[in-house]
């Protein structure tokens, strides 16, 4: 039976990439069309199918064949000339394979189009030249942007009606690009097209000299596709417990996102109960590491009581467990969704049961405004608070998609009802672990100080003032800090010095170092250092704070002139050479993840910032250039008599 | 010594690319996975998903390539247990020798539970009608033996070897398919699946089809099997047979198959592209006769692997509507 003998060595299978896109496009648009055209042109349409299109459409005896009947697969749509559903397309070309998820541009539009966006790499919108920018085409940039697609295309269709006219294609750049302004939509590419004669798909025209960018095809083949996949932050839903024996218990799932190696020490969700990895399994057999994508069987050095929509993730990034969070929902079913009704909730592998604590508003995805809403209806998009039966285990969307997003099923139906995608910082923590509500309770009112800071400073004979020093770990922060409080002290103000380090051991000691700890972790520092500020204190706070956001969140804690950000870099090299905590050499050992500004994120300050680049600037100049800008803040008042 | 370098503008680029400039050695950079090695880890992730979220799932197994692939993926997927589906034939007594010798090799091999649904006996049985004449088929009368087989056994999910780049209406198709209790297929109201979120909820007397091979092609296929180096019935490599030419079709001189009058048999080296009922599967002249010049011919052809099929060929939306009453 096995006809393999007949082959002594291993066939050739070229390795290529796979590439998923999306297309987007009006009704009569033309992208029926385009993705024929690809098709045909790229060699990838049969000949019997060819046949079966050209009986169907009678084009025989016209000479011309009808690429859009290729996608329309249902009678229905054929009988409507209409694409009603998501249909999947497949070509490949000697450089990559391609997926393409073609998404029906009318009713059910949005719906379709965040089906086919959830697992794109890319996304094309076509736009018809002679109607330019058109509503439509704005919600498929903002759909795009809103899954967070890396790259998107925007193909400028039937140019043969406008005479192939550089000026039209330039307007609707303009157009375009100025709408997406309001939008994070990646990297964009403009391509002037004709779908019906085949300009610049596969083939450059000749129609077109003033345009001298990539064809669509050579575009798709060539375009870096940037890594959509987390590295960072190790996530491992367990999907299905495999335990042929007594002997082996072992965890299937796929890591969602970060790397796995053996012997790394891991913590399991919701138990909280420590393990350690004692051995990875993949489909071809084991390994000592694995990464983003992978399905891998992890086993652990001790028995533990593991179910499938537990989670395993690193001792040292444990992600947000939440049991009330804010997201944005897209809602795909006919009742509309309601304030305080019960969906079924899918995450990652786990499903709970879910109440709809509110809808904080709706999206507008024309004018991209919010509108207060009661409700959701069919093709709304909207953010809602849910609250959750049992915790789950979150990130923001944008940093991590696979513990960022789920699905809501109607109990009633089964059916899949929406879609919704975490936002940043908006989990309020289970109870189970640290008890801080995101938002102030109603019952919480703020109380004037007893003793107000304007008497503290009087009596102190100087204003208050935060100094807040960021930057990645080695770059010279606390050394900074520590000289200027001593010149501080010396000078007579009274002072305090916060740093990272100090408040991880002892307030902040339950928080990791995953986006929503960091976050968490700044947060608290942000109200210790209002606090000492409160007391008339000039308080110096040394900590990497990484994200843009929570330093914001910070600033916007004290009055605006009272608050000096420092900046504080140097080469990655001086930051090895020095490496005061060891932190970069355990990093390239690979004991080490999450790393800020080795292999986790640093949003560098802009203007906000005082920059000090401690590769070129000795200690003491880089204290009197700060002192320069606090001085005029901190300056002394005479007491009153 | 006026090296002061301060300045409030933004000109700096972030701390991981200027590691990738400086050279030395910064975070780990993980590869992309080959295209194979993407469609593998997709359908081993949805087999799984299958397992955990279904009682009494069940393979379909026909002993053809794709599903010859989706026991391959199977028993990847669940090692060291192996494949913990039960193989589903339904077998409609008009096979090829070849493909029922290789399917009882493979289930002594893998120790899997092989449940077979005979047309045979539905016909016997009265379920179903016979075809007569030099179009008979049986074709059609599979997907009741089918929905009875599924019933008897209380399977409620169905696993199938269908790829979306097979037939239109199949590119329409769900990964996770949902049946009424008539095992119908309602394809202008299916579930959108978003990300890598599987709902595969129902009520009882309902069932689920699934298809973890959806976004395979056929060339994926051969190059998974030539890659993995996966056995497959000697049908697919070419040979000599008696065959006979119908509208331009090779069907093999089958003794399921009626011949008309000006029907003459004939010897021809050739293989068969798809395997499925003897009498509406035809062959296609080929001297390929390893995976290396399979895949050259597939790569080379300008004909579906389903234009040697008879049974698509009834009409325009023939795969439509026999999906919509319960077929594969």
């Amino acid at each position: 039976m096995n006809h393999l003998d007949k082959t002594d060595h291993p066939p050739t299978v070229q390795e290529t990439e796979l590439l998923r896109f999306t297309t987007a496009g009006s009704v009569d648009d033309g992208k029926s069309t385009l993705i024929g055209r690809l098709l045909f042109d790229s060699k990838s349409i049969f000949e019997d199918q060819l046949d079966a299109i050209q009986k169907f459409s009678g084009a025989a005896d016209q000479g011309s064949v009808n690429l859009a009947l290729l996608t329309d697969g249902l009678r229905a749509e054929r009988e409507q000339g209409i694409t009603i559903d998501v249909a999947y397309r497949y070509f490949a070309t000697p450089r990559r394979k391609f997926i393409i998820a073609d998404t029906p541009g009318h009713e059910q539009y949005t719906r379709n189009m965040v089906t086919g966006a959830s697992t794109a790499d890319l996304a094309v919108i076509l736009i018809d030249a002679r109607k330019g920018v058109l509503t439509q085409s704005r919600r498929h940039a903002y759909i795009s942007s809103l899954l967070g697609i890396p790259n998107l295309v925007v193909a400028i269709n039937k140019m043969d009606l406008l005479d192939y006219r550089e000026s039209r294609f330039r307007q609707i750049v303009n157009d375009f690009t100025s709408f997406a302004e309001h939008l994070d939509p990646g990297n964009i590419t403009f391509i002037p097209i004709s779908a019906l004669q085949g300009d610049n798909i596969v083939n450059q025209s000749d129609h077109m000299p003033w345009y001298d960018g990539p064809t669509l095809l050579s575009h798709l083949e060539q375009v870096d596709v940037r890594d959509r996949r987390n590295l960072n932050n190790f996530r491992f839903p367990v999907q299905y417990v495999i335990r042929p024996d007594q002997d082996f218990r072992g965890y299937a799932g796929r890591i969602v996102s970060g790397t796995v190696s053996l012997g790394d020490d891991v913590i399991i969700l919701p138990a909280n109960e420590r393990a350690r990895i004692s051995s990875i399994l993949t489909p071809d057999g084991e390994v000592d590491d694995a990464g983003p994508g992978e399905s891998v069987v992890l086993q652990l050095d001790q028995e533990r009581d593991i179910s499938r929509g537990d989670m395993i993730v690193k001792l040292d990034d444990v992600p947000e467990s939440a049991t009330r969070f804010e997201a944005t929902v897209c809602w795909m079913y006919k009742q509309p969704l309601q304030t305080g009704k019960t969906y079924d909730v899918m995450h990652t592998t786990r499903s709970t049961r879910a109440v709809v604590g509110g809808i904080s508003h709706r999206f507008d995805v024309d004018s991209l405004e919010q509108i207060p809403e009661k409700k959701l209806n069919l093709n709304e998009i909207g953010n809602v608070v849910l609250e959750t039966a049992q915790p789950l285990f979150i990130d923001p969307y944008h940093v991590n998609s696979g513990t960022g997003s789920f699905i809501l099923i109607d109990p009633d139906t089964n059916v899949t009802a929406g879609a919704g995608l975490i936002v940043e910082g908006s989990g309020a923590p289970d109870a189970h672990r640290h008890n801080t509500p995101s938002e102030k309770t109603e019952h919480v009112f703020w109380q004037d100080w007893n003793i107000s800071r304007e008497d503290r400073e009087i009596h102190n004979g100087h204003k208050a003032a935060v100094v807040w020093f960021t930057g990645v770990s080695g770059a010279g922060k606390t050394t900074l800090a520590k000289v200027l409080e001593k010149e501080l002290w010396e000078k007579g103000y009274q002072t305090m010095l916060l740093d990272g380090d100090q408040l991880r051991h002892g307030l902040n000691r339950n928080l990791g170092f995953s986006p929503a700890d960091r976050k968490e972790n700044i947060r608290r520092v942000g109200e210790v250092a209002r606090l000492f500020f409160e007391q008339g204190n000039i308080v110096l706070c040394s900590f990497v704070s990484p994200y843009k956001d929570d330093r914001k969140t910070v600033r916007d804690l004290f009055p605006e002139d009272r608050f000096l950000e420092v900046h504080v870099h140097c080469r990655p090299e001086t930051l090895i050479r020095r490496d005061p905590k060891k932190l970069y050499r355990k990093a390239q050992l690979g004991q080490l993840k999450s790393l800020t500004g080795y292999d986790s994120e640093y949003q560098a300050p802009g203007d906000e910032a005082l920059s000090v680049d401690t590769d070129t600037t000795e200690v003491e100049q880089a204290i009197s250039a700060i002192a320069a800008g606090l001085y005029p803040i901190v300056k002394k008042i005479s007491k009153k008599v | 010594m006026n090296n002061l370098h301060i300045h409030t503008g933004n000109g700096q680029t972030d701390s991981i690319t200027a590691f990738a400039a400086s050279g030395l050695s910064g975070p780990p950079v993980r590869k992309r996975p080959t295209h194979l090695e993407a469609l593998e880890e997709e359908g081993i992730y949805v087999l799984r998903e299958v397992a955990a979220q279904f009682e009494r799932p069940s393979l379909l197994f026909s002993g053809g390539k794709d599903s010859i692939v989706l026991v391959h993926l199977a028993e990847k997927a669940f090692r060291p247990l192996g494949n913990p589906f039960p193989l589903l034939h339904v077998d409609t007594g008009h096979n090829f020798a070849e493909t029922i010798a290789f399917r009882d090799a493979l289930v002594r091999r893998n120790g899997s539970r092989l449940i077979v649904g005979s047309v045979q006996q539905s016909i016997e049985k009265g379920r179903v009608q016979e075809e007569t004449g030099p179009e008979a088929g049986r074709n059609a009368l599979q997907t009741t033996v089918l929905l009875d087989t599924l019933k008897e056994h209380n399977i409620d999910c169905a696993i199938g070897g269908g790829r979306r780049d097979e037939e239109k209406a199949r590119a329409k198709e769900r990964f996770f398919s949902h049946r009424n209790v008539f095992g119908q297929w309602d394809p202008k109201n299916q579930r959108p699946e978003l990300w890598g979120l599987f709902n595969g909820r129902m009520n009882p007397g309902e069932h689920f089809r699934v298809f973890p091979l959806s976004n395979w092609t056929e060339m994926d296929i051969w190059q998974y099997i030539a890659t993995e180096n996966i056995a497959i019935p000697s049908l697919y490599f070419s040979h000599a047979r008696n065959v006979i030419n119908r509208r331009g079709v090779w069907l093999d001189d089958s003794p399921f198959i009626t011949r008309y009058p000006d029907e003459e048999v004939v010897q021809k080296t050739v293989r068969f592209r798809t395997i499925g009922d003897a009498t509406c599967t035809g062959a296609v002249l080929s001297h390929a006769s390893s995976l290396d010049e399979i895949i050259a011919e597939v790569a080379a052809s300008r004909i579906t692997e389903r234009g040697n099929r008879h049974d698509d060929k009834r009409s325009e939306a023939a795969m439509e509507d026999r999906k919509k009453l319960g077929y594969f």
